[in-house]
């Protein structure tokens, strides 16, 4: 039997097979996880913002994608988990609400998108699959047996990525 | 940049929050009330803080399906706010301001929607309108916008927001209604130097 993990929002966590680790409800955050498909070792971070150095509260690492993001390769690199075999996906980065972009969170969902893409380029570990953007909201799985990653949203099919 | 964060919210402020709730909530019920043509009460509001991270299953659980309301505001005062009702509230109000069986539970519909809408504005410039009169400070509130999805990413919004500049958010909780309770969340979130001119503008500044 295999366990489900829950990773809240500015969280992280790993996960092995046959283990499944999920985030519920993502919106303008991502949800964005690293595969070892060898040893099928694989972690999820949640969250919430691009960049954790032009803020003045930066506490909880899991919260922004630069911090966040390397937090969780140490932790998969402990759990056993080679670099050099690690992929990585995402989703999440939705813009909730149509503003017009006056506020600083009208395009925080599209920053964390491309904050991601920066962080895994500049560590070398491949972006193999994303499902960001649009207007509503995500929870997503990584089922550690086999690397498939999920995508659930109200009234839309699941799709896996 | 200011450096005040909500850690270091007083009792006082919270107070001051609170109140807005009471007549915010006041002058949304007398006009929810006249427009659906219904007697309606209301409770006297919580006032919530708590780690933002948290603030996505803090009404209900996650996944379940909620209406949230955004509106940008400027002028004296610029940031956004958020009126948040769970799916049977909106509901309630959709079915009788369309002059639809209480009961009825079909998918909102765009008419729905821009109904729903108007009810989020209304209750918003009520809120806003307390806000104003208590600070004495120009606000001025955008055309409302609207999402039906999972709490948490109607909620991720707020939490982002308060993200920003600390670790928790605060919001308010309403209750009003006749033989049905709605239950409302509103959030106020200025941006930093706003949150500084509210304070000095209420005489509590840190």
């Amino acid at each position: 039997m295999s366990k489900v993990i829950k990773v809240g929002m500015a969280d992280l966590n790993v996960c092995k097979s046959p283990d499944i680790i999920t985030t519920i409800g993502l919106g303008s955050c991502i949800g964005l996880t690293f595969y070892d498909p060898v040893a099928k070792i694989g972690g999820m971070v949640h969250y919430m913002l691009p960049d954790s150095t032009q803020m003045n509260s930066s506490a909880n690492i899991a919260k922004y994608a630069d911090t966040g993001i390397e937090a969780l390769l140490r932790k998969v690199l402990m759990a056993g988990a080679n670099r050099g075999r690690l992929v990585a996906k995402m989703a999440g980065g939705a813009q909730m609400f149509q503003v017009s972009g006056m506020s600083a969170v009208s395009n925080i969902g599209e920053r964390n998108a491309l904050a991601a893409k920066a962080k895994l380029r500049e560590l070398g570990i491949r972006l193999i699959a994303a499902d960001t953007g649009l207007n509503y909201g995500r929870t997503v799985e990584l089922h550690c047996e086999t690397g498939d990653f999920y995508v659930k949203a109200i009234g839309k099919p699941i799709k896996m990525i | 940049m200011g450096k005040f964060t909500l850690e270091e919210v007083n009792d006082r402020y919270v107070d001051v929050l609170r109140e807005i709730g009471n007549v915010g909530a006041g002058n949304a019920t007398t006009a929810i009330a006249s427009m659906l043509g219904i007697r309606i009460d209301m409770n006297v509001p919580k006032v919530e803080l708590l780690e933002a991270a948290k603030l996505g299953s803090a009404i209900c659980p996650e996944d379940e399906i909620i209406v949230g309301i955004f509106l940008e505001v400027q002028a004296d005062i610029e940031g956004s706010m958020m009126f948040l009702m769970k799916m049977d509230s909106a509901r309630f109000l959709v079915n009788k301001l369309m002059g639809r069986d209480a009961e009825d539970e079909k998918e909102f519909d765009e008419m729905d929607l821009s109904a729903l809408k108007e009810i989020g504005n209304i209750i918003a410039a009520s809120y806003l309108n307390a806000l104003s009169t208590m600070t004495n400070l120009v606000i001025m509130p955008s055309i409302p916008y609207i999402a039906v999805d999972m709490a948490a990413s109607i909620l991720s919004v707020p939490a982002i927001q308060f993200g920003q500049f600390g670790d928790n958010a605060l919001f308010i909780q309403t209750e009003f209604g006749d033989d049905v309770m709605i239950n409302g969340y509103f959030i106020l979130m200025p941006e930093q130097d706003s949150y500084e001119k509210i304070l000095t503008a209420l005489g509590l500044s840190l």
